[in-house]
């Protein structure tokens, strides 16, 4: 994802300093700070919003809930991606956060990202506060910029808070203690951390990409339910997809193929290989989708 | 961006001789050109080989019925909508491609105030502020209430968005292309929707802004709302431009006629047919006709010695709504 980001903000840098050659001299800054300005700001309209605040408090809330349904009653013999995580959660909470991850990239955490990315600029279309920001002029590149880097921030927020409240809630349910990783091997308590650190910066890369997708077809309409719908869509089409034996041709290359490929940061020695292959997959589908929105969003005409 | 441009060529090639770091000058002395401006939405004409020119430093009424094409036309100067054919230049400047130059010295409303409704009225001028890369932040919050206060919208500022009256939503609007100084102000329909005491503050804060030698734009399709403030006119029918001059030229178009009262109107109006007016009409005590090459003295004198008393002897000045009307056609024959 910090890929993207650097890729999309130089951009926008040789018409910030065309402006301030030649506009009327206010201040004389750079490009940077002024697209951090309008960085936060898009951030404040994010976290401001009692929507999107109440969406993170049901993430937090979430592994809390299972937390305590796996305390209550332990699952005999399940099933599922989950199934070799919560073997272990009884002897270390910390698995607690895997677990939740892994429950919530089904449906929970798609569905954050494409509430703010279907958002990003159909939601702005809609209201008609895009001719605002673009007749100020907030210049086409340089925002879609920041509304791809908001989003980006706000898929790593909702993987943190899923992390740090099932980190929590593991840690008041269940012992604490040097991690046992699937390979059979222990490793001390703070490594055991790390690795989970390294899995929530994984899952918001995954988050990112579909980000880029909600991103691009936000910018195909003025309705944001229609992106959400859409960009959820996708995403369960991809899930059963990426389920259906037949389809094993293309299964590598769907969207949602390597998101659970995490676990491999939990075996002695990492498994690189699944690990590159799903950032590959994840770079590759921001590329694409970053680069559809801007070939429509730089050439479409502004009606709303 | 770039594709858009493409048809701009003789104009990116004139200012980019210019040196970028001088505000560029207008040789015409026009703030806003437009030539074989074009715009079709899918089978719909909606602007029609437009030619716009206002010129610097006038209040430049833009009108026409509702969808004649004002709006598409004031997009097309923004940038957001990117002509078919034709090229516009603002401040000397080609749209779209230099845009991201022009466009902060030019403060503008399209289509209505919009706003987050959930944001106060001074977050909301903050957000505009915040994607203006040539805006000092250091400034930001004196700016943003200099520009509530002269809108009177400084004791609302803390109030969501979503509780502003109509009036109120627009002065919002307004407040935001005062930011900063400007050059340009292009104004969509700013009455729209105002109450005549709200179109009254409008018009008022109109005529300062053009005091301090800003050129300004008003759409509306209302002649009478903008009428006291213009300096120049420009009038829209079915995507095409029936008439662009000053308010006087506008006058002057319009057929002058002299109006008799006497107490013998049957003998006034031989004199008139004798002088050799046309569309001689009686009416009770009154004779009106249309106006040629007779001075009205002429007239006069004629008439007085032809024993006619006269009582009175006028040329009112044409009706605007008259001429206006008769420039894009009586209501309700919507225009495509």
């Amino acid at each position: 994802m910090s890929t993207a980001d650097t890729a999309t903000v130089p951009a926008a840098g040789p018409a910030d300093l065309a402006g301030a050659g030649a506009g009327t001299g206010t201040a004389a800054r750079g490009p940077v700070p002024a697209w951090l300005r309008l960085f936060r700001s898009e951030l404040r309209l994010i976290f401001g919003r009692l929507r999107n605040l109440a969406l993170l408090a049901a993430v937090a809330a979430l592994p809390v809930l299972i937390g305590i349904a796996l305390r209550l009653a332990k699952p005999q013999g399940a099933g599922g991606p989950a199934s070799s995580f919560i073997d272990q959660l009884a002897g270390n909470g910390v698995f607690l956060s895997l677990i939740a991850l892994t429950i919530m990239l089904a449906l929970v955490l798609p569905l954050t990202v494409a509430v703010v990315s279907g958002d990003s600029v159909a939601g702005e279309a809609g209201s008609g506060t895009l001719r605002n920001l673009l007749t100020v002029p907030a210049g086409r590149a340089r925002l879609l910029s920041v509304k791809y880097a908001a989003i980006v921030i706000f898929a790593l927020t909702a993987c943190t808070v899923v992390v740090v409240a099932s980190l929590a809630a593991g840690a008041a349910l269940f012992p604490i203690g040097p991690v046992t990783l699937l390979s059979g091997n222990t490793v001390p308590l703070a490594d055991g951390l790390v690795r989970v650190l390294f899995v929530t910066l994984y899952v918001a890369a995954a988050l990112s990409a579909l980000g880029a997708i909600g991103l691009a077809i936000s910018t195909f309409t003025e309705h944001p339910i229609g992106a959400i719908a859409a960009i959820l869509m996708i995403g369960l089409i991809s899930e059963v997809a990426d389920n259906i034996p037949q389809f094993a041709v293309v299964q590598p290359y769907l969207p949602t193929h390597w998101w659970l490929k995490f676990d491999s940061l939990l075996r002695s020695p990492i498994a690189t290989g699944d690990l590159l292959h799903g950032l590959l997959s994840f770079g590759l589908y921001i590329v694409i989708f970053c680069s559809i929105a801007w070939a429509r969003f730089s050439s479409t005409d502004v009606t709303a | 961006m770039s594709a858009a441009t493409g048809g701009t060529e003789a104009l990116v090639s004139s200012a980019a001789a210019a040196p970028v770091s001088v505000v560029p000058v207008d040789s015409d002395g026009l703030a806003v050109t437009t030539r074989e401006l074009t715009k079709r939405f899918r089978r719909q004409l909606a602007v029609d080989g437009l030619g716009l020119a206002v010129p610097r430093g006038s209040v430049y009424g833009f009108l026409g019925p509702n969808g004649s094409g004002k709006t598409t036309t004031i997009r097309m100067l923004l940038g957001l909508i990117y002509p078919d054919h034709g090229h516009v230049a603002l401040l000397g400047q080609p749209i779209p491609g230099a845009a991201v130059r022009v466009l902060p010295r030019v403060g503008s409303l399209v289509e209505g105030p919009a706003f987050y409704t959930y944001l106060s009225g001074r977050a909301n001028l903050a957000r505009i502020d915040a994607a203006d890369r040539t805006a000092d932040p250091g400034t930001a919050r004196a700016r943003i209430g200099a520009a509530l206060d002269r809108v009177g919208l400084l004791s609302a500022a803390g109030k969501r968005y979503r509780a502003y009256s109509l009036g109120m939503k627009q002065r919002l609007a307004i407040a935001a292309s005062l930011l900063k100084p400007r050059e340009l102000i292009i104004l969509d329909e700013p009455t729209n929707g105002l109450d005549p005491q709200g179109t009254r503050e409008v018009r008022a804060l109109i005529r300062e802004i053009a005091t301090d030698g800003v050129t300004v734009l008003v759409s509306s399709h209302l002649l009478a709302e903008v009428e006291q403030i213009c300096t120049h006119v420009g009038v829209m029918r079915t995507g095409r431009l029936v008439f662009q001059g000053s308010l006087e030229e506008l006058r002057s178009r319009g057929s002058l006629r002299i109006v008799v009262r006497t107490a013998q109107p049957e003998a006034a109006a031989k004199v008139l047919a004798g002088l050799g007016l046309a569309d001689i009409q009686s009416a009770d005590g009154e004779v009106s006709a249309l106006l040629a090459s007779q001075t009205p003295e002429q007239i006069c004198r004629e008439l007085v010695l032809a024993d006619v008393g006269v009582a009175g002897l006028e040329t009112p000045r044409p009706n605007l709504e008259d001429l206006f009307v008769g420039l894009t056609g009586e209501g309700f024959d919507v225009d495509g």
